[in-house]
């Protein structure tokens, strides 16, 4: 599938900034499944873009900006994606699966999320796939999709308890109940071609991987209650949305801040 | 057991290296000892030495108590320490290159790879990342106990941010001050160019970008840490900039510091501000005493941080009982310096031993510090040992056990007079591009109650000044 990707964030600032740091992590990489035809990053300031790559084997660019009243980042291009049945393979791996059942804030089981996931993979048990498909129907199924009462601070655990949240949420409290039960799960970024043909959209998407011996990264996608298909562009990967977050930035001065993110997935 | 006296032996006869301090205490007149403490406590006050103690509804500011009846060594029973000390820290350094790097040392299964993917202190961040001259632990502080006249056991590897160097100054200055006499008449090797070394040695990590007077800086979390005065006394010693995230900022991946005469590039930071705290676009992202960009600029080889970012993980007390076969591993040698044995709890077979033995074990948190959260069991009420085996039964991995030490004792001005209180020693060692320096003395901690082991300042131990001479 073409999926043709147009990401652009626009911060305005009530005053002029002094200093801007952000980190982008919005550069797709190739690997099986998914071939990236164009693809261009832009900051509609003169800044130095500097490219690196993160522990985790995603594309960073890290800038500074100072002044001015606004601030544009543009993320633009055209992936190639193949349905691989959820199958992630040929990405660069820095770390043993072990690694992915590391806890973080963002992603620690309470004894909530721990209880729901050893009841509902209960009688699953032994067959990991099986548990995550019944986990991830569990997670689509147990909360309703909200944007209102979460932010990008919610932990799996608080959204959980409330049973609503976005996909990052959902995705988290995911991770949280995986990785309870002994699977290495992390948390991907990227973008999702509807399949109702709406091209425009609020945010980008978020899902999980999870680690199934024998067959390696499974991607799953607990917002939609599917596996990972044709229709999703993986960007950036970590163990929570903090390491995989398309910007990361701080800011010194410049008043109140108006966030406008202006999306376009499409064929 | 009778534990190791460092000043007499068991036939009431006097160890070489206190042989002038007896015949002084010997001689002097009674209340001497007595002033000489409400002087020292005075001096202390004046200088404004505190620390805080938590767990406390408030954490106050106190004055450790400082014994005035310094823990004396001979020349050569530091260098065969410093031998230890100087091998110790190398490893701790192979080890940490070798985690963030090509990771041998699990492939070879020495040490399971989950102590280190789910240990807190491990830092995924560093992995696949060099840091300036492949060095990690620029500052060490590695507290060491002793049992006999040569064996000495190291209790903890510190290398994250170790505290209590300027107590080791500040106690030699009122010393000399109390004592000149003592010191005039014996030749101590000098603690006061600690500062300079540590110059010298922060001077020699710079990374090859900096030019050849490199600008070094010490950041602090700011006053409310309970070191702060230890920040603030170093920055003044080593005559560099104390300062807070707020005084640096990051552009296009160089460090600068604000002056009066405009952005100034920072080419080292002696940090003492932990991981997480450092840069709130890599870590906590609520950090508001890091500097964002912080850990591009490290990672672009633009700034040297000391310590290195994720030391923590070679210090952890899962990762202490391992430290013997990594020593080996690395380095080929045998360990110079015991390792106290250890039961890890999280091995089926340690937990049942340490539950049916636990009146005569130390058992310790994980990833605790500071003598906080610590069972002693010899010492402990039925109720402690109870809370401890529920504690241990719910969360084995949190723990591990150690045999109870016969702690070597040292002469100490006590309300009863003079007698033996049990001892350790952190002695700091200085890790440079240009080789390891190690100042012959370091902070004694004494525990001030009568047949107490914990000698934590946080527990009620105090400091000794620590005398290395030649006799």
């Amino acid at each position: 599938m073409r999926i043709s990707i147009r990401h652009e964030t626009r911060y305005q600032y009530s005053a002029s900034p002094t200093r801007v740091t952000q980190i982008l992590r919005l550069t797709p990489r190739d690997h099986d499944g998914q071939y990236i035809t164009s693809w261009r990053v832009e900051v509609d300031r003169p800044v130095r873009l500097s490219q690196s790559e993160d522990a985790f084997g995603n594309i960073t660019h890290t800038f500074t900006a100072e002044g001015g009243e606004s601030l544009t980042m543009l993320a633009e291009g055209e992936v190639q994606t193949h349905d691989a049945n959820g199958m992630v393979t040929g990405t660069s791996e820095k770390f043993a699966p072990e690694l992915y059942l590391r806890e973080t804030p963002l992603t620690k089981a309470d004894s909530a999320i721990t209880s729901f996931a050893k009841e509902i993979t209960e009688e699953a048990r032994g067959d990991r796939l099986n548990q995550l498909h019944v986990l991830l129907a569990g997670v689509h199924r147990g909360m309703i999709f909200d944007a209102r009462p979460t932010d990008t601070t919610t932990t799996a655990a608080e959204a959980f308890a409330m049973r609503r949240g976005v996909c990052q949420d959902l995705s988290h409290v995911f991770i949280a109940a995986a990785r309870s039960i002994g699977i290495p799960a992390r948390y991907v970024s990227g973008y999702f071609r509807r399949i109702d043909g709406v091209v425009d959209q609020e945010a980008g998407h978020a899902w999980v991987e999870a680690y199934v011996t024998g067959l390696g990264w499974v991607g799953f996608d607990p917002a939609n209650g599917i596996s990972v298909t044709d229709a999703h562009a993986r960007v950036a990967m970590a163990l929570d949305y903090l390491g995989a977050a398309p910007i990361r930035g701080t800011r010194y001065g410049g008043g109140e801040e108006v966030l406008n993110v202006f999306l376009k997935v499409q064929a | 057991m009778a534990a190791f006296d460092e000043m007499t032996n068991a036939d009431g006869s006097i160890r070489p290296a206190y042989a002038p301090l007896a015949e002084w205490l010997r001689t002097a007149p009674p209340d001497l000892l007595t002033y000489r403490r409400q002087e020292a406590e005075l001096l202390f006050r004046r200088i404004g030495v505190t620390f805080a103690v938590y767990g406390e509804k408030e954490a106050q500011e106190r004055i450790i108590p400082f014994d005035i009846i310094p823990r004396i060594m001979t020349t050569k029973e530091w260098r065969g320490l410093t031998q230890g000390l100087e091998q110790r820290v190398k490893a701790l350094n192979a080890f940490l290159k070798d985690i963030y790097g090509r990771q041998e040392i699990l492939k070879a299964g020495i040490v399971p790879p989950d102590l280190i993917y789910l240990n807190p202190a491990f830092r995924p961040e560093m992995a696949g990342k060099s840091v300036p001259h492949d060095l990690y632990v620029q500052i060490a502080g590695i507290d060491v106990v002793r049992v006999d006249a040569d064996t000495f056991y190291v209790l903890e590897d510190n290398a994250r941010t170790p505290s209590g160097v300027s107590y080791m100054m500040e106690n030699r200055e009122v010393m000399i001050r109390l004592f000149p006499e003592l010191f005039g008449q014996n030749r101590v090797a000098p603690v006061e160019n600690y500062t300079d070394e540590l110059l010298a040695t922060l001077t020699s990590i710079a990374p090859n970008s900096a030019s050849s007077d490199p600008t070094v800086v010490l950041m602090t979390p700011g006053q409310f840490n309970s070191a702060y005065y230890e920040h603030s006394f170093l920055a003044d010693k080593l005559g560099i900039e104390l300062v807070e995230g707020s005084d640096l900022f990051v552009k296009d991946e160089v460090v600068y510091m604000r002056t009066t005469k405009g952005p100034q590039r920072v080419d080292v930071i002696y940090r003492r501000i932990d991981d997480e705290f450092l840069d709130p676009l890599v870590f906590r992202p609520d950090s508001t005493i890091g500097v964002p960009g912080l850990m591009s600029a490290y990672h672009a080889g633009n700034v040297t941080l000391a310590n290195a970012v994720g030391t923590g993980v070679a210090d952890d007390k899962a990762i202490y009982s391992y430290m013997p076969d990594i020593l080996r591993f690395y380095l080929g040698e045998e360990p110079i310096l015991k390792n106290v044995p250890t039961w890890r709890c999280r091995e089926p077979e340690a937990l049942s031993y340490v539950l049916d033995h636990l009146p005569e074990l130390v058992v310790k948190e994980v990833h605790g510090s500071g003598g906080y959260g610590m069972l002693v069991g010899p010492h402990a009420s039925k109720q402690e040992l109870e809370t401890f085996r529920k504690k241990l039964q719910q969360d084995p991995e949190g723990f591990i056990a150690q045999p109870t030490l016969a702690l070597s004792t040292c002469p100490t001005f006590v309300e009863s007079g003079i007698a033996p209180r049990h001892v350790d020693l952190r002695p700091f060692v200085l890790c440079g591009a240009d080789g390891v320096r190690i100042i012959p003395g370091g902070l004694t901690r004494v525990a001030l109650k009568d047949g107490s082991l914990v000698v934590n300042s946080s527990q009620g131990g105090g400091t000794k000044d620590t005398w290395v001479m030649d006799v």
